[in-house]
């Protein structure tokens, strides 16, 4: 029956095998199972599908996806190169295990320390981990690495950061009786408001967390005060970051970031729904830092006899199949496939068009900006500059705007009322996001759309 | 037997270099796009979309074409060994066949382009295959509820202690304490610890189970639950199972399943008929999605009614014919990942066990178990020492230990590793669990054929042969793979963890030697 999946279930062999084992049929080989709980029958999920009927219930489930999408919130519609998709469909790198190995895994250990390098080099960090499940748990992690090192217990973060990123954050740090404070933002600018900032931060701080974007697409103007503030109490100074956006603007460890998380999903993966996602976790190259990291670490070395280069996991003492409840977290499956996603990315697009990507997701956003302007019922509620998500106020409900955009193939900004109402401060907010995926002519139909709302 | 792995290297001591080697710091090898000259006529330069100051100088990162990134890591999937490509007989990973139908079913373009927050008409068919999911996982393990948020199996750990101890904290109890079986995955201890508990271990009894005098010790008013794995590590059911669970039930503890061996009992056994009050499952070893050289992966945890108000945020809620995100949950502990987890993994299990269906899914569980006993039963002709469970019938994977063959030839469990990746096989899992000296855990899963496990069979007899005859050839493998045995400990001094690292330290290399 499942003989197709299974070789030995072919009658025959079962046969064979059975007899071998001196047994009639598989039911005497669960025997140690106490018969009251023994099921007679299996449990009815129905019956089982052929290939051809499944295909055409997964194309009847699903609906054509939009023309263009302009939807923010932390994920955006990126393009993902085909090279991409084609190395990540290698059966080696796709059903090959976390390499425990190294002999026979060499390809997912080089890859890994690859993306390791290459992450580092565009957040301008020094190490990093080699993936951790999402954006959110990283910052989760980073909570509780910041706590650990410093061994201090009040988190204070940006009230403009991601607020699925912040449930994250305060579902990490229920056990560890952490105080998380928020410190306000300024509503002219968008941007954190250092005055506001200061009083909170003092001795007993562990951690002070921002995000570039934040939000409402932010870039954060004065983070390299809001680190150096955070430094001045001995606090480790964390950021949130696109890597996208590293690639355009000073790399958070140049503005002095001691720790620094983000997605990479961006990175040539699909939207899929949010998942799966890449979590990204950097530090810098401090002994003090390292021996606390949360989630696996690739190392370069050599082989035995010192004649070729290797590649393995190290510093495995900090992990949770040695050290048990000590280990610096219980991560064991991470997201490696994804992180080999993005180095194949990064190397992919390069330097320059990395940046120049960038580069055009920030004119892309400045010109979402330009012509919002020109409408009447919309307009931009933050005057700090934008990098690929922009918050949109209206005059006019948004789920009319929306629903007038899907009609035409396209999907608009995310409501923020929908989720999360206490981030929308009254102020009636969508985000759009931009990407390289729109030109001029996307945006200026996105606009002529909305004009027709109002 | 023959193999060679692809083996890509240069007359210096380089493996295939890395990017920041053979790179030309420049252009990249796709067009992606480029900014619009009419967009910047209108906006104006970077300087007024950007503040100055803030402007990147210095990007040094490597650039290659097109064919050379297609190449390099091409080239670095040669040199690792995939479920395709061989016997992968990694014990309680489960190292199953992923059918491609699944594969493609995720990677159809309607789930790529899905955006999270896309509003949920155009979500229906996703939300209707995810909540058809945790209806087919309750009906396996008959546990009512689900979340499928946690990213993996940990992560579920995590999230079952955490509803434990809010519902705990509910019931105005002060339990602190959470009792782990020493056969246990590390995972379960670093995820109780997490979740703030205190971790109190029991060893296994004689035959492998757990000791019901020691867990009696164990447990008191402190305990808020205990977290078993069933078949357990050594492979052996734990028939005691309801004995253990009316004991903690009736200290006012919660049994917590970890499903990493589930694919043992699907359709078999049903965890709420065990007394299993949460669990996760590990979508990526029993239900077929592919591990991903580690992750991404999926962990559901189910639950019973008692737990339910406690899942994360937000559920999947059936109204009528419609699907709908609640984040209606009253005591929920929360979200532990942003967004609703990974869904690209999930649909997988969807389609598998829509390919499956009830026979299928007992059906290969049956099978796993029949080529587990099989082989265990052949290894033991062949003189290889099972430990624990000969009596009985062990269940999707066995333990044996090597310690006689160290003794009597210095052949160690990770020497006797390397030489079956030189016959080109993937080892089982090592050094696991600790209780088992010298041990290798062995997992056949359902998806190799009769001539495979007479082929590993075979081969782990020849080794075992040789390395009393030529113990040295063992302890000199591997031959055969890309590369000879990784020196660990050197990786452990240098520290070379990233290519900026390496190009710091490199000129003090020799120092280290
Ligand atoms: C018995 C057991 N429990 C838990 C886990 C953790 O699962 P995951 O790797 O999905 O986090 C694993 C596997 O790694 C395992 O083998």
């Amino acid at each position: 029956m499942v003989s197709y999946l299974s070789p030995n279930a072919d009658e025959g062999v079962k046969r064979r095998i059975l007899d071998y084992l001196g047994v009639g049929s598989v039911e005497e080989l669960y025997v140690d199972v106490p018969s009251e709980i023994l099921l007679k029958e299996p449990p009815d999920i129905g019956r089982g599908m052929n290939h051809i009927e499944l295909e055409r219930l997964v194309d009847s489930l699903l609906p054509k996806p939009p023309r263009l999408i302009f939807t923010g919130g932390g994920v955006a519609d990126h393009y993902v190169p085909p090279l991409v998709d084609e190395i990540a469909s290698r059966q080696e790198f796709y059903t090959s295990y976390t390499p425990y190995q190294p002999e026979l895994s060499q390809g997912m250990l080089q890859a890994l320390f690859e993306y390791q390098s290459l992450m580092a080099e565009l957040l301008g960090m020094e190490v990093v981990n080699a993936s951790l499940y999402d954006y959110g748990s990283a910052l989760g992690e980073a909570g509780r690495f910041s706590m650990r090192v410093t061994r201090r217990r009040k988190i204070v973060i940006a009230s403009s950061v991601n607020p699925e990123r912040k449930a994250v954050l305060r579902t990490y740090l229920d056990p560890l009786n952490a105080e998380i404070v928020e410190a306000p933002m300024d509503r002219e600018s968008g941007c954190i408001s250092l005055d506001h900032l200061r009083p909170l931060i003092d001795d007993s701080t562990a951690m002070v967390y921002i995000e570039m974007p934040n939000f409402y697409g932010i870039i954060e103007e004065g983070a390299e005060d809001v680190f150096e503030l955070a430094h001045s109490k001995g606090a480790i100074a964390a950021a949130g970051v696109d890597p996208l956006l590293a690639a355009l603007i000073k790399p958070p460890g140049e503005l002095g970031a001691d720790l620094v998380v983000g997605e990479g999903q961006h990175l040539g993966s699909p939207m899929s729904f949010g998942g799966p996602s890449l979590g990204i976790f950097a530090i810098r190259m401090d002994m003090r830092f390292v021996r606390q990291l949360p989630g696996r670490l690739i190392g370069m070395t050599k082989t035995q006899e010192g004649l070729y280069r290797g590649y393995c996991m190290v510093l495995q003492t900090r992990e949770q199949h040695i050290r048990k409840e000590e280990a610096t977290s219980n991560i064991t499956t991470s997201s490696s496939l994804m992180a080999v996603r993005a180095a194949i990315y990064i190397t992919l697009l390069g330097p320059e068009g990395l940046r120049k990507l960038a580069e055009k997701i920030a004119y892309n956003t400045a010109y979402l900006r330009k012509r919002l302007s020109e409408l009447d019922s919309f307009s931009v509620p933050f005057k700090g500059a934008a990098f690929k998500e922009l918050a949109v106020s209206s005059s006019v409900p948004w789920e009319r705007v929306n629903s007038h955009l899907l009609s035409r193939g396209v999907l608009g900004g995310f409501i923020v009322s929908r989720f999360f109402p206490e981030m929308d401060m009254g102020m009636n907010i969508s985000l759009f996001s931009t990407t390289e995926k729109h030109g001029k002519s996307e945006i200026d139909e996105l606009i002529n759309l909305m004009r027709e709302v109002s | 037997m023959g193999f060679s792995q692809a083996r890509w290297f240069f007359e210096d001591g380089l493996l295939e270099p890395t990017p920041f080697e053979i790179g030309r710091i420049g252009e990249g090898g796709v067009r992606v796009a480029e900014p619009e000259e009419e967009l910047i006529e209108a906006v104006g330069s970077l300087e007024e979309v950007i503040p100055k100051e803030l402007i990147r100088k210095e990007l040094k990162l490597p650039g290659l074409s097109e064919p050379e990134v297609a190449r390099h890591f091409n080239r670095l999937a040669q040199m690792n060994y995939g479920v395709d490509s061989g016997s992968y007989w990694l014990g309680s990973c489960t190292m199953k066949y992923t059918p491609k139908l699944v594969m493609r079913v995720a990677d159809h373009p309607s789930i790529r382009n899905l955006h999270p927050y896309a509003p949920e008409e155009l979500a229906q068919g996703l939300l209707r295959m995810l909540h058809e999911l945790q209806e087919m996982l309750s009906v396996i393990t008959g546990l009512p509820n689900y979340t499928l948020q946690p990213a993996a199996g940990a992560q579920g750990e995590l999230v079952g202690a955490l509803m434990i101890r809010k519902r705990l904290g509910d019931l105005g109890e002060r339990r602190d304490e959470m009792v782990i079986p020493e056969t246990a995955h590390g995972s379960n201890f670093a995820s109780a610890a997490m979740a703030g508990f205190k971790v109190i271990r029991v060893p296994p009894s004689s035959d492998g189970t757990i000791d019901m005098n020691a867990l009696k010790e164990a447990i008191s008013e402190r305990t808020a639950g205990m977290m078993i794995t069933n078949p357990n590590t050594l492979g052996i059911f734990e028939d005691r199972v309801l004995e253990i669970a009316e004991i903690l039930h009736a200290n006012g503890s919660y049994l917590y399943y970890d499903g990493a061996n589930l694919n043992a009992i699907m359709g078999w056994v049903r965890l709420s008929d065990m007394g299993v009050d949460v669990a996760h499952l590990n979508i990526h070893k029993t239900f077929s999605a592919p591990h991903g050289g580690g992750g991404p992966g999926a962990g559901a945890v189910g639950t019973t009614d008692e737990l339910r108000d406690y899942l994360p945020v937000p559920v999947i809620v059936k109204e009528g014919n419609k699907y709908r995100l609640s984040y209606d949950v009253p005591r929920s502990i929360g979200k532990v990942r942003t967004f609703y987890g990974n869904v690209g993994v999930l649909v997988k299990a969807w389609a598998y066990l829509k390919m499956l269906g009830s026979d299928g899914v007992r059906e290969s569980a049956a099978i796993a178990v029949m080529n587990a006993n099989y082989v265990r039963k052949k290894l033991m002709e062949c003189g290889f020492d099972v430990p624990y469970g000969r009596g009985r019938p062990c269940k999707h994977e066995f333990v044996i230990s090597l310690a006689k063959l160290r003794k009597e030839t210095g052949v160690r469990a990770l020497d006797f590793a390397k030489a079956l990746i030189d016959r080109g096989l993937h080892p089982p899992t090592m050094y696991f669990p600790q209780v088992v000296q010298e041990c290798l855990m062995i997992e056949p899963t359902e998806s190799d054929s009769l001539r495979e496990l007479d082929k590993y069979v075979e081969t782990m007899r020849e080794i075992m042969k040789t390395a009393y005859e030529r113990p040295e050839e063992i302890l000199n493998s591997p031959k055969n793979a890309a590369v000879t045995r990784v020196d660990d400990s050197l990786a452990n001094k240098v520290l070379w963890l990233s290519w900026k690292v390496y190009e710091k330290q490199k000129s003090q290399e020799e120092l280290y030697r």
